[in-house]
């Protein structure tokens, strides 16, 4: 029984491209081989279009264990400490279903840590929604926090930050970035490898059931008017069987018996069995009547297809299987033996005694379509922006209106339904400009970032490729973090596009370009295309979340001002760099102008130098300057200790509207003790750091001579105006 | 000293509260939920996180596990039972306390630091407290809202039997510093006997100075002779 052209496209393949399924089985394919294909040839588990542009990034040096290819990234952090990493979007199924999208979203990336033999130690996420206005927005919103902290804090895991934006590019395409971060003993990591012949594939951990079915044919597509009949291709989450599933995962691998192991993400138990087929140069065999299910009657297709979460597929050693299935009795979780490996090269379906599927693995992994899409060079905006009413503005007005804007508002009503406390390793939770996490029973932490720029990608993507990079390394250096390595997540709309293929390349260009010269590799990510509505995509949306080591735990710096009477110094230039800032989108409603420009070895120069003083014990507190620009910066590193400042006019720039709102890169705060004053300066001249002194830490007062004068409470209070009024609390 | 942290499917405060005992020299035993027999302990702890993933009503699968008969029996003979969080609302499924903890009056779930004052350190939990003494402590829930009929709300108040109430930073018990809708701010109470004790609060996760405070150590010092 052949497949009809109608079939073909429901799945999402192209009619050239089941020629080609054709040509590689010698034959037509049945519906259940179809199925299997459109799985693995999609855009999401095959990066058919960004493949060829992703081999370009750098994503090796001396303290990469494992870079992009497996299930998440492993870097050294001395001392037989590793770290496993990776950040995942789940942004269509969060759009269709707000809850069960973002927490299966929080579930799979947790799986892909653990899978590779690490305890998941912390979770962050970014993620973007239409304008607030929207009418979709606040539900959408309520929905994806409640499911991340659904998922996580029933699991266990801190949720220990993140971003959370508002543009009305995402109206109707909102982005759910997970991010999780795992412990591992770097001699301890499990790959998902398959090695040796008639060696036992078990299923483990919950039961299939017809959810999530088509799934990730469903995220490699665009949205249209319908896109709400798509539901029943949302899984659902059981955030309980995940514990249960991570607790068993962990106590099996104490001992050898695991050769390798795959969760079953998108594409179930299809990419998971052929993923470690292909990886081994093996074939596997099924026996579908094993497979658990959650209902009666379930066809093979059904199975192949689900994705059911918190599923893994194990292959054993010989022997292990008695042992292995206590430890999953213990936690009341499946464990069956449902095939075996095989030296066929291929993969095989059987059920009821019958022969329903044989495919060569290689067919549906190393042959999957590669494509090099066409794209066309974007037209990175030039101009500058001219503000005719501009000095007009009070900078106590401006200053209000950002700190009272959606995107500029306390965070804390969302984060505050994320335990970020669980497991006590938290030292610094969500808020400053990293989280930092102990090394359990270590006297060591890593810092966790996650950053993205959508408004200087969309204006010049190679620029805002390269200043993502950047702002996420100032984030992890600001707490006294030495940046190690990344991850990321790509976010944009149809690569069928030239325009957006353009974006693409061009964003991937920057995060190269960045990330070569600062030594800060790339080992793992995951590409989101189809980030678009009846042709309207995105803007270009590259997240980076950038993981740093923090040798010594009394190293570790916060935004906290800490005693009156400090001075605080900015290091790095100030221009006054206007364009695409907050001040000119919160005060005039203007979007416009080139992005900041990037120079990476002032980036570099500026970054080493703060590290240097927070090693030596010069810095008591520090922020990087970002969106807002200083004065923003200034104010929120007030408003977190409750110490106000009393702010220096600059000497130089005559425009203050600039020096204290423009967004110009590679700029800090350090808070210093005047006593140390000379000794920093030295050692900043010594390395030709530019600096200078911005202000003095002194009581409640927020202040500029003549220019603004506010109390701490009424920075508190223009934060907390917004979120307050949009959930209606009074 | 010796304790034992009862461990369900779900729980995930385990670690976490064993930690802090042992920090103090409890000799920690780990008890599987599945196990028939108490190790013998001074102190038993129903820890926090999502027993049996919540589902039906937080803490009341664990409450009908097979090593929860020990510890009610235990508990009725007099043993020192502490239930935190997940744990307190097991207590209270399983009938060592009484009331309900419904969901937070807010419908969301809340993790923060709050504030509580000692209202009583008349007891074996909270006598190296400072009576009236404010601690910062954190809750992590979603169903704290602690409820209960008229007559033992009375009984509650007249007995002692409420040892920490939430309050602001200044220790004024009011509603703006309740956190979840609790009846007169209650964030803990004993039974009749004060050896069993349910609070929402975590003390074990104020118990490094170099993550937050210590202001929860106090607790498990009381309890050591």
């Amino acid at each position: 029984m052949s497949v009809t052209n109608d079939q073909i496209k429901l799945h999402g393949l192209k009619l050239e491209e089941y020629k080609k399924i054709k040509d590689l089985l010698g034959r037509e394919s049945n519906l259940l081989e179809l199925g299997i294909f459109s799985a693995m040839w999609n855009e999401h588990c095959s990066y058919k279009s960004s493949r060829i542009h992703l081999k370009k990034l750098p994503t090796k040096n001396e303290i990469v264990i494992q870079g992009p290819g497996e299930n998440a990234g492993v870097i050294d952090i001395g001392d037989d400490d590793a770290i496993v990493f990776k950040i995942e979007s789940h942004n269509h199924p969060s759009f269709i279903e707000p809850y069960q999208g973002a927490a299966t979203g929080v579930g799979g990336i947790l799986r892909d840590v653990f899978t590779m033999g690490a305890r998941p130690i912390a979770l962050m996420n970014s993620i973007h929604f239409g304008s607030p206005e929207n009418s979709k927005t606040q539900n959408l919103l309520n929905g994806v926090v409640s499911g991340i902290g659904g998922y996580g804090n029933s699991v266990g895991i801190p949720t220990v930050g993140g971003e959370i934006k508002f543009n009305s590019t995402y109206n109707e395409n909102i982005l759910v970035n997970a991010m999780a971060i795992g412990h591992a003993n770097k001699n301890k990591i499990f790959y998902s490898k398959a090695k040796g012949i008639n060696k036992s594939v078990v299923y483990v951990g919950s039961k299939t059931g017809r959810d999530g079915i088509h799934g990730a044919t469903m995220a490699s597509a665009e949205f249209d008017e319908n896109s709400d009949e798509k539901k029943p291709t949302v899984q659902v989450g059981d955030p309980f069987t995940e514990k249960l599933l991570l607790e068993a995962c962990l106590e099996l691998m104490k001992d050898n018996s695991i050769i390798s192991i795959q969760d079953m993400g998108a594409a179930g138990l299809t990419s998971s069995s052929v993923e470690m087929a292909s990886k081994g140069k093996l074939g596997i065999e099924l026996d579908l009547n094993k497979v658990p299910c959650r209902e009666k009657n379930m066809t093979p297709y059904e199975m192949m297809l689900s994705e059911s979460q918190e599923r893994m597929l194990l292959i054993l050693e010989d022997d292990k299987e008695k042992e292995a299935k206590k430890i999953f009795d213990k936690w009341d979780l499946d464990f069956v033996v449902i095939g075996k490996t095989t030296d066929t090269n291929r993969l095989i379906l059987n059920y009821d005694n019958k022969k329903v599927a044989d495919i060569p693995i290689k067919a549906l992994a190393d042959k999957a379509p590669v494509y090099d899409r066409s794209w066309s060079k974007s037209k990175p905006i030039k101009n500058k922006v001219k503000v005719k009413d501009l000095k007009k503005i009070k900078i106590e007005d401006a200053l209000i209106k950002i700190l009272s804007s959606p995107n500029h508002s306390n965070k804390n009503w969302i984060t505050d339904q994320y335990d970020q406390i669980v497991m006590c390793d938290t030292i610094q939770k969500s808020g400053g400009d990293s989280a930092v996490i102990r090394i359990h029973k270590k006297d060591k932490a890593i810092a966790v970032s996650v950053d993205s720029s959508a408004n200087y990608c969309k204006a010049d993507p190679k620029v805002g490729g390269k200043q993502i990079v950047c702002e996420n390394w100032r984030n992890l250096i600001s707490v006294g973090a030495k940046p190690l390595a990344i991850t990321n997540c790509l976010n944009f709309g149809n690569p069928e596009k030239k325009e957006v293929m353009g974006e693409f390349v061009e964003c991937l260009e920057g995060i190269k370009e960045a990330c070569e010269f600062l030594n800060y590799p790339i080992v793992s990510g995951n590409v989101s295309f189809y980030n678009e509505t009846n042709s309207k995509s995105i803007y270009p949306t590259p997240v980076i979340g950038g993981v740093g080591v923090i040798e010594n735990l009394k190293k570790v710096i916060d935004i906290n001002t800490k005693k009156t009477g400090n001075l605080i110094l900015i290091i790095g230039k100030t221009i006054g760099h206007l364009d695409q800032s907050a001040f000119l989108q919160e005060n005039f409603s203007i979007f416009d102008g080139p992005p900041p420009e990037i120079n990476l070895t002032n980036e570099k120069n500026n970054g080493l130098a703060v590290l240097k003083l927070i090693k030596d014990n010069l810095v008591q507190s520090a922020h990087d300057i970002s969106s807002g620009g200083i004065l923003v910066s200034l104010a929120e590193m007030s408003m977190f200790s409750g110490l106000g400042l009393k702010i220096f006019k600059p000497k130089k720039l005559t425009n203050h509207i600039e020096y204290f709102f423009g967004e110009d890169q590679g700029r800090y705060l350090i808070e210093i003790s005047p006593n140390n004053k000379s000794k920093v300066e030295n050692i900043l001249k010594k390395n030709n750091v530019f600096f200078d002194h911005v202000a003095e830490v002194q009581n409640d007062t927020f202040e500029i001579e003549k220019v603004l004068n506010l109390k701490i409470k009424d920075l508190h209070f223009y934060n907390n105006q917004w979120y307050k009024k949009y959930n209606g609390i009074n | 000293m010796k304790s034992s942290v009862i461990v369900f499917p779900g729980s995930n405060c385990d670690r976490d509260i064993a930690i802090a005992l042992e920090k103090l020299q409890f000799k920690n035993s780990m008890v599987w939920h599945k196990e028939t027999e108490l190790p013998k302990s001074d102190l038993i702890v129903l820890p926090g996180g999502f027993s049996y993933g919540d589902y039906l009503r937080s803490g009341a699968i664990a409450a009908k596990s097979n090593i929860l008969s020990e510890v009610v029996d235990a508990g009725k003979k007099g043993a020192l039972v502490l239930g935190i969080c997940n744990g307190f609302q097991i207590l209270i499924e399983c009938g060592l306390l009484k009331g309900a903890l419904l969901r937070n009056s807010g419908l969301k779930f809340i993790s923060k630091d709050i504030f509580v004052k000692v209202i009583s350190n008349k007891n074996k939990f909270f006598n190296k407290y400072q009576s009236e003494e404010v601690l910062k402590l954190n809750i992590a829930h979603n169903e704290g809202n602690y409820f209960t009929n008229k007559e033992h709300l009375k009984e509650l108040e007249d007995n002692d039997l409420i040892p920490i109430k939430y309050c602001n930073e200044k220790g004024e018990i009011d509603s703006n510093s309740n956190p979840n809708g609790s009846i007169n701010n209650i964030a803990g109470i004993f039974n009749n006997n004060k050896n069993i004790l349910g609070m929402m609060p975590h003390p074990e996760r104020m118990s490094d100075k170099l993550l937050s405070s210590e202001d929860g150590l106090p607790l498990f010092l009381s309890l050591i002779n």
